[in-house]
């Protein structure tokens, strides 16, 4: 399942320090991700996973530290450069972050609406392409967010997320508040996904079957920093109380034992 | 991103009309940066028998250009003419078959324009929606009295910290700019009073023409209107929340009651403090009054004071403040009853607060009608 991921990192970051009043969230953190790859983020509540997620993509300005992304210095961008980072990043927000007064087709249609010169048709065909692309039926772009159940605002947003056709997706807690079935085809989504379109996935995420099902890699945040980075085998070896109590822990085996079944089966 | 970029050459599209064909040539990479364009070279091909759209040189291609390739291809056979798309790049041609999976197959359905019909439902539900509005103000209202006798008669139930919390919310915070509006109201009406009245020597009245107005009507119409705008949107913005957050749910599954929590002490520190404002609105206005009247007619304070006693009757203030529980007991139950209406988005927040201002207003001013012709007839 792990996939030969070319080593160019699309992402690097060094020395990422982020602090809130006396709260030090992240110090002297360094994590790379590299093209084609999909990499979860996993630590316990509050070690900042979704914070370092808004760093990178510039919605939260570090204390300390430099991002760069797609060879862009994200702390001293330009305009320009910002614009040319967006067009080729997309961001699913943890609930969606629909817009609430538009259908979902009219969510998808936005990021389409930047480009000049693009027709009504083509904007609505493609909106409606990317929703049949994140496994939404037809029916569900003329709804509105609130219409949804919370696993189809999820995929409505990472349509709205894959609308420029992005080589890096940004997901947070894609399988959060998911059925489990709902989770697993969520997984498989993902996968699929990032497999046709060649897509660079950074994942946050709780959920071991997400981890054990999708990830290429692992980064443990721990002890704020990136405390270890690497393949679920390596994962196995690290000798943290943290990581071995989460990898080893009872629902970890259950994920891993479920994994293997299902590789054994096909 | 079909494939890693060989090299970034720029995309390009070149047509080429051959002999009862039209060729298509696409290379380099293209995105949808290039896809106006491209929509433009397709929208005016010749019409030609066959159409052969060569992606041999295409280094990489997106989504939006695929669906476009897709789509020529699928209006070139419905028109019945013979279509190709040839591809040398297996990684290209599995992407195109990706894409043409997710299109949606079936075609959009045209939109109905407005119809007569459409409009005479409107207003149908309009007007029901208005009749339902009425019955949920009237169980609302039912809500607050019942629980305020429930209230009396066992005190344990009562939330008197609650209740002093808002009579301080909506009583006391809200005195600056309830006696700030109404000293300017007193200084407006005398200077326009006095100005007219100037013409026939009557400077005098003016003191009587400050009195009645701000006594009877506008002291407290005005003090009704500002409660209105500041505390009927808060009450509707803590209740709309709370229900979005379905923490009334919780209360009631926990055996708290919305009406005992929510409703009684929000109203009723409404009722006890809006005679409090109104009265306060009624000093300043007339102090307003008698500071212009001073300064631009020349009458001391002393025979304003003498004109207001013996020349006002002190009916009218009674008139005034026996208004302030009704237009109290209209601003806080509208406000609470748009907090419960409040559905489970922001987007209904935020309409349903500026829908409770608005109504609350309208509320009060159609109240001071009715109260106007009451006491007409009462002869008051």
């Amino acid at each position: 399942m792990t996939r030969v991921a070319g080593k160019v990192p699309v992402i690097e970051i060094r020395g990422l320090r982020n602090q809130f009043g006396p709260q030090v969230v992240h110090d002297a953190l360094d994590l790379d991700v590299y093209r084609g790859e999909i990499l979860g983020v996993v630590g316990g509540s509050g070690t900042g996973k979704s914070v370092l997620l808004r760093s990178i993509v510039g919605l939260q300005r570090p204390t300390a530290g430099d991002v760069h992304m797609l060879g862009v210095d994200m702390r001293h961008a330009s305009e320009n450069e910002l614009d040319y980072v967006s067009q080729r990043v997309g961001v699913m927000f943890q609930d969606g972050a629909l817009f609430s007064s538009l259908t979902v087709r009219e969510n998808v249609e936005v990021p389409f609406r930047a480009i000049e010169g693009l027709s009504d048709h083509a904007r609505v065909a493609l909106a409606r392409l990317k929703i049949s692309m994140a496994g939404l039926p037809r029916s569900a772009g003329d709804k509105f967010p609130s219409q949804l159940s919370g696993g189809m605002r999820k995929r409505a947003g990472l349509a709205r997320a894959l609308a420029l056709d992005p080589e890096i997706v940004f997901l947070d807690e894609p399988t959060a508040g998911l059925d489990p079935i709902g989770a697993a085809q969520f997984d498989r989504l993902i996968r699929d996904l990032s497999t046709t379109l060649g897509l660079t996935v950074f994942l946050v995420t709780h959920d071991l079957d997400t981890l054990y099902a999708t990830c290429d890699r692992i980064a443990v945040l721990a002890e704020q920093r990136v405390l270890v980075a690497g393949t679920l085998d390596d994962m196995l070896e690290v000798d943290h109380p943290w990581v071995r109590d989460y990898f080893c822990g009872p629902r970890s085996r259950a994920a891993r034992g479920a994994i293997a079944d299902q590789q054994g089966q096909g | 991103m079909a494939s890693e970029p060989h090299s970034s050459r720029e995309g390009s599209v070149r047509t080429e009309d051959g002999d009862g064909v039209t060729y298509v040539f696409f290379s380099g990479t293209l995105g949808l940066r290039d896809l106006p364009d491209l929509e433009h070279t397709f929208a005016t091909l010749p019409e030609r028998d066959a159409l052969s759209l060569d992606l041999s040189d295409v280094d990489q291609i997106d989504s939006s250009i695929a669906w476009a390739i897709i789509d020529r291809r699928r209006l070139a056979e419905a028109a019945g003419e013979t279509a190709e798309v040839i591809v040398h790049d297996p990684a290209i041609a599995d992407f195109l078959s990706t894409v043409e999976a997710d299109i949606p197959r079936t075609q959009d359905q045209p939109r109905v324009p407005f119809s007569l019909q459409d409009r005479v439902a409107g207003i149908g539900e309009a007007v029901a929606t208005l009749g339902t509005g009425l019955a949920s103000f009237a169980e609302v209202l039912g809500l607050f009295l019942s629980r305020l006798v429930q209230g009396i008669v066992r005190p344990r139930e009562f939330r008197l910290t609650a209740l002093a919390y808002h009579c301080e919310a909506v009583g006391l915070h809200a005195v600056p700019i309830v006696a700030l509006m109404s000293f300017l109201i007193g200084i407006v009406l005398a200077f326009q009073g006095a100005s007219q009245l100037r013409q026939f020597g009557a400077e005098v009245y003016v003191v009587d023409l400050i009195a009645i107005s701000v006594l009877r009507e506008l002291g407290i119409l005005l003090t009704a209107i500002i409660v209105a705008g500041r505390t009927a949107s808060a009450f509707t913005a803590a209740i709309g929340s709370m229900k979005m957050r379905e923490e009334i749910d919780a209360m009631r599954t926990l055996g708290l009651d919305p009406g005992h929590a929510l409703v009684v002490p929000r109203v009723l520190a409404l009722v006890l403090m809006m005679p409090i404002l109104g009265l306060i609105a009624n000093l300043s206005g007339l102090f307003g009054g008698l500071l212009m009247s001073w300064i631009d007619l020349g009458i001391s304070p002393a025979l304003f004071v003498t004109r207001l006693i013996d020349g006002t009757d002190l009916s009218n203030v009674f008139v005034g403040l026996s208004k302030a529980p009704v237009f109290a007991v209209l601003i806080g139950v509208i406000g609470c009853q748009a907090g419960f209406s409040v559905g489970n988005n922001a987007e209904s927040l935020g309409r349903k607060t500026s829908q409770a201002v608005v109504t609350a207003i309208f509320a009060v001013i159609l109240a001071d009608a009715l109260f106007s012709i009451f006491y007409q007839e009462l002869g008051l």
